[in-house]
């Protein structure tokens, strides 16, 4: 009788070890995962960042660049039309989650990324332009955009394939999947637009 | 279909041969041999004196070729990888010149991007450094442009009041006397077993902490974000 209990006391207690560390092992992993989950809408905040200081320069330079005779208003109008497309946006982390939402703001921004490098690329044949002071620095600025954007994305793709890894790995992905944390989306690479257009002056 | 995954692979990995990225012991280095060894001990010098005072860290490179590898990406993995700048402040700048491509690049770190914004980095490059590349002149330039980055960014940040060791190197070398006698005298005593294992760590502590031979660089953990400027000549 007294063995009996013995018996089931310490069963009960080796029950009660396994439960505990299940809980603290689910607590660990999931903050482990809203962290990670954090990381990766800084990352995009930081992606967004860099699109919006690109998108905030266009206007001064479209200015710059119209004061010249006769430059070619398609690409003017091509730059401006692209930038319009891109403020409309209104881009939330959510998105992340969303590979069709995802894909459409990657092709607007390839589609800014296009006009663009055409616009400094048809800045070469105006000689005046390219001595212009202030048409210089915006260009660095710009340039100096593009290569942050591209360095951002790169960082962005980063955080994304450790969070996704994270939440697809076995026993996480279990308390990932009852939590609802989703897998999210990477930049893919749009041929041309990873490196940030080349001019030389 | 083996062969032609085969080769398509060789393919791909010429395609993406990434140039080394060197891991620098110096605040000034030249891998193509134009600078002589007093001016990069000049330029090291300054650059030294330069994070003594502001805490920021300066650091120029100088590569023969990149092929055709962007000089971006290079310059931010070389940035990244010596973690130049100290972690908190992400005060990094590294100075980037690609001889025989005539290319060069100012890559600033997070921390400095508001004094050091691009178009002043592109106007050091363009209006400062160039004019004296172009002559071949390359010390001139190079320095004209470090002066150039360092007045820029002198103001940002004040280097942290260093507390001098030289008292406390003065109680190691009593502390490490001490322990030797004591080491001593316990082997007199008993004649056999000594404990000499702590000792070798001792002096090495001692040794690193006083600051001899200074001149070299280690990164503090600065990250950037690919700000900076880039230029051609």
């Amino acid at each position: 009788m007294k063995k009996g209990l013995l018996i089931g006391c310490s069963f009960g207690a080796l029950l009660i070890i396994i439960v505990a560390m299940l809980i603290s092992w689910g607590i660990s992993t999931y903050n482990a995962l809203v962290t990670l989950n954090e990381s990766v809408n800084q990352s995009w905040s930081q992606v967004e960042n860099q699109y919006q200081r690109r998108a905030d320069l266009i206007p001064n330079l479209v200015n710059t660049v119209k004061g010249y005779a006769n430059f070619e208003k398609s690409v003017l109008t091509a730059v401006t039309e692209a930038r319009a497309k891109v403020s409309q946006m209104t881009v939330t982390p959510e998105v992340l989650n969303d590979p069709v939402a995802f894909e459409k703001f990657q092709a607007a921004q390839g589609e800014l990324s296009g006009a663009l490098s055409r616009l400094l690329v048809t800045v070469e044949n105006y000689p005046e332009l390219k001595a212009n002071e202030s048409f210089l620095q915006l260009q660095a600025q710009l340039e100096g955009t593009e290569n942050r954007i591209s360095v951002e994305r790169r960082k962005f793709n980063e955080t994304v394939q450790n969070y996704n890894t994270t939440i697809k790995r076995f026993p996480a992905s279990f308390l990932a999947a009852s939590f609802g944390f989703k897998e999210k989306q990477y930049f893919k690479a749009i041929p041309g637009a990873e490196t940030p257009p080349k001019v030389q002056f | 279909m083996i062969r032609f995954l085969f080769i398509w692979y060789l393919f791909s990995l010429a395609l993406f041969a990434q140039p080394n990225v060197p891991l620098l012991s110096k605040y000034a280095t030249d891998y193509t041999n134009t600078l002589t060894s007093e001016q990069l001990n000049f330029l090291n010098n300054k650059l030294i004196e330069f994070e003594d005072s502001t805490s920021n860290q300066l650091i120029f490179l100088m590569i023969p070729t990149l092929e055709d590898y962007p000089i971006e990406y290079f310059s931010n993995e070389v940035a990244e990888k010596n973690k130049i700048g100290q972690k908190s402040r992400d005060n990094g700048i590294l100075f980037l010149v690609v001889k025989n491509d005539k290319k060069l690049r100012l890559e600033v770190g997070y921390g400095l991007e508001g004094v050091l914004p691009d178009a002043l980095a592109s106007s050091i490059i363009r209006n400062v450094v160039v004019p004296y590349f172009k002559e071949d002149k390359y010390f001139e330039g190079i320095n004209a442009g470090l002066n150039a980055i360092i007045s820029a960014t002198k103001g940002e940040f004040k280097a942290d009041k260093k507390v001098k060791k030289k008292g406390g190197s003065i109680f190691q070398i009593i502390f490490f006397i001490l322990i030797l006698l004591f080491a001593l005298f316990r082997r007199r005593r008993r004649g056999g077993f000594i404990y000499l294992g702590g000792l070798p760590n001792i002096g090495g502590g001692f040794g690193s902490s006083g600051g001899f031979g200074g001149g070299g660089f280690s990164g503090g953990g600065g990250s950037f974000g690919g700000g900076g400027a880039s230029g051609s000549w």
